[in-house]
C-alpha cells in the first residue's frame, strides 16, 4: 500500500535541516539510533569539507570573505524514493549521516513520529541553551550614568 | 637560498621524539585533553581559529596541543589542514543584525536601546593574580540570570544613521576576492583588504592600531558599538535550489565612528571602521576596525601622512603571520651554499684589500 505524502513544505524542510545541522552530534546519535534493518542507499558518502563564512563591510555593505569553516555532507535515498541531504557544521560523518537519514524520513509516512522524537527535543535542548545564554548575559546589562563634572556647576 | 640538505634522518627522527616528550612534560602531571583546551582556554583557541581562518573549536584545540601552546604554530598547522580539504561553497552574508549577542557595549551612546550588556568580559576586572584558581576543585560562582531582551538587537550605529550624520554603507552582493584562491593585487579592494586583516596576526594588528592613535594616520576613533555572540550561517545548497541553515558561529563584530571634516563631494560626517573575527576576540575586532579606517584614506580624500597603517601594502603583505615565520625562521635551515659562497667573497674582498694596501705603502 502507498501512502500519499504531500512534498513538504519548503519552509518547514528549511526549518528541521537547519534544526538538525546545529544539532549536538553525541545529542542526534541519542534521538536517532542506529536501524539494523535494510539501510538507505547512499548517493553521496560523508564528506568533510569547507564552507567559506562571509560577513558584510560595515555589516550591511559589500559581502567579504571572513574565513572558512569546517562542513559535512551527505545524500541519501530511502527504499521509498525519498532522497534525504545533509550539510552540518563540524566534522563528524555519523551527525551528517543522521541528519540526511531524518531529512529523508522527514518527506515519508514517519513524519510524525520523527518530529515528536527527534525534531522536538532538538528544539527545546536548542531553546533552551540559547535561553539560559541570554539569560545570563542579560544579568550584566548595565546602566552608565554621566556624572556632573565640576566645571559644569 | 635555501639548499636542499641530505642525511641527518636519525637526528631528525630523534628530535621528534624528544619533542614528543617535551610537549608531555612531567608525566606526573595529568595529560591535558583537546576538550580541556577547547573549554579552557577558549581566547586562545578563538585566536587560533581567527588567524589559521576556519571555524573549528576542536581542530584548533588539537592544534595548541600539538604546538605547545605556541600559537602562531598551531595557527600554521590549521592552514596547512585546511589546504587537504575541499571547499563545498560560500555562505550567504551572515547577519550580524540578527546576532544572540553574549556582549553588546557602545562607548558612544549610553542610553543605547536594547541596552549595553558587559557579558564574560575581563573589563573591569583589577587585573590582580586570582590564586583561588591555582587550588582546584573550587566550587564556581553562580552566574545571575535576569530577564533577556527578546527579538534582534539593532546595531547602534544605525541611530546615527537616521540623521544622516554617518556614510551609509552600499549593500551589494558582488562575488567577493578572495586571497587564499587567488594571489593579493593592489591596490586591494576594502572586501579583500578585510579578508587579510580578520586573518591577520592579533599583535601586527594591534601594533598598527595603536600607531593610529598615536598619530601616525590618526583618524579619532571611538567604539560605536562592540558586539559578541553567535549567528547563523546560511548556505545555499545546488541539489535542493534554496538555502539552509548549516551551523552557527560566534563572531566579534566592532564599528567604529570616526570623525571626518569632509571632502569635495562629501559634507562633514562621521565615517566608519569595521571589524569582525571568528570567536570572541574583541581586542582583533577593534584592532581591525582602527586599521581598516586608516587604509580608506584615499577612497575618503583624506591626506596621505605616510604613516604605517595608511599604507596598503606594508599592512596587507605584513599582516600574515604564517607567511611571516615561514620567511623568517627558514633563515635558519641550512643554507651552506650560500653561506660558503659569501665567505668566498669576504675572503676575496679582503685578499684584494690586502694587496691595494701593500701596493700603496710600496
Amino acid at each position: 500500500m502507498t501512502v500519499f505524502v504531500p512534498p513538504p513544505d519548503l519552509q518547514d524542510r528549511r526549518t528541521w535541516m537547519g534544526l538538525l545541522a546545529r544539532a549536538r552530534p553525541e545529542r542526534l546519535a541519542e534521538l536517532v539510533p542506529d536501524e539494523p534493518d535494510s539501510g538507505p542507499v547512499i548517493l553521496r558518502q560523508p564528506e568533510i569539507g569547507t564552507v567559506m563564512v562571509q560577513g558584510r563591510i560595515g555589516a550591511a555593505g559589500s559581502p567579504f570573505n571572513l574565513g572558512e569553516m569546517t562542513v559535512t555532507r551527505c545524500s541519501l535515498r530511502l527504499e521509498s524514493g525519498a532522497v534525504g541531504h545533509a550539510h552540518v557544521q563540524g566534522r563528524s560523518k555519523d551527525h551528517a549521516r543522521r541528519a540526511a537519514l531524518v531529512d529523508a524520513l522527514m518527506q515519508t509516512g514517519r513524519a510524525a513520529q520523527l518530529r515528536r522524537d527527534v525534531l522536538e527535543p532538538l528544539l527545546r535542548d536548542e531553546a533552551d541553551r540559547r535561553r539560559a545564554r541570554a539569560e545570563k548575559a542579560a544579568a550584566t546589562k548595565v546602566e552608565f550614568f554621566t556624572l556632573v563634572r565640576g566645571e559644569d556647576r | 637560498m635555501y639548499v636542499a640538505v641530505k642525511g641527518g634522518e636519525r637526528a631528525i627522527e630523534n628530535a621528534h621524539a624528544l619533542l614528543a616528550e617535551d610537549r608531555r612534560g612531567d608525566t606526573g602531571v595529568a595529560e591535558l585533553s583537546v576538550a580541556q583546551i577547547r573549554e579552557q582556554l577558549r581566547l586562545a583557541v578563538n585566536r587560533v581559529m581567527a588567524e589559521g581562518s576556519l571555524f573549528d573549536p576542536d581542530l584548533a584545540a588539537l592544534a595548541i596541543k600539538q604546538a605547545r601552546g605556541d600559537l602562531i604554530e598551531a595557527v600554521f598547522l590549521i592552514r596547512a589542514y585546511r589546504t587537504t580539504l575541499p571547499r563545498f561553497g560560500s555562505s550567504r552574508p551572515v547577519d550580524t543584525g540578527t546576532m544572540a549577542c553574549s556582549r553588546r557595549i557602545s562607548a558612544t551612546f549610553k542610553d543605547a536601546p536594547g541596552g549595553q550588556v558587559l557579558g564574560p568580559t575581563f573589563d573591569y576586572t583589577h587585573r590582580l593574580l586570582d590564586f583561588r584558581l591555582a587550588a582546584e576543585g573550587q566550587a564556581l560562582p553562580r552566574p545571575a540570570t535576569a530577564d533577556p531582551v527578546a527579538g534582534p538587537v539593532p546595531h547602534i550605529t544605525s541611530f546615527l544613521n537616521r540623521e544622516g550624520l554617518i556614510e551609509t554603507d552600499r549593500p551589494g552582493d558582488d562575488l567577493p576576492p578572495d586571497l587564499t584562491r587567488e594571489p593579493m593585487e593592489l591596490p586591494a579592494p576594502r572586501a579583500l583588504r578585510l579578508q587579510a586583516i580578520t586573518r591577520g596576526d592579533e599583535g601586527f594588528i594591534l601594533s598598527l592600531a595603536y600607531s593610529t592613535q598615536r598619530g601616525y594616520g590618526r583618524t579619532h576613533a571611538f567604539v560605536g558599538e562592540l558586539r559578541i555572540g553567535t549567528v547563523a550561517v546560511e548556505m545555499d545548497i545546488p541539489e535542493l535550489g534554496f538555502a539552509v541553515e548549516i551551523g552557527e558561529v560566534e563572531l566579534t563584530e566592532c564599528e567604529t565612528v570616526n570623525q571626518f571634516t569632509g571632502s569635495k563631494t562629501e559634507p562633514p560626517q562621521f565615517t566608519r571602521g569595521y571589524g569582525l573575527v571568528f570567536g570572541q576576540t574583541e581586542r582583533k575586532a577593534i584592532a581591525m576596525s582602527l586599521v581598516d579606517r586608516a587604509l580608506r584614506w584615499k577612497e575618503l580624500g583624506e591626506d596621505n601622512t605616510g604613516a604605517p597603517a595608511q599604507d596598503e601594502e606594508f599592512v596587507l603583505m605584513h599582516a600574515d603571520n604564517v607567511q611571516a615565520t615561514g620567511f623568517l625562521e627558514h633563515i635558519k635551515l641550512p643554507h651552506y651554499v650560500d653561506f660558503q659562497a659569501e665567505t668566498e667573497l669576504v675572503r676575496k674582498l679582503r685578499a684584494e684589500g690586502a694587496a691595494r694596501c701593500q701596493e700603496a705603502a710600496e
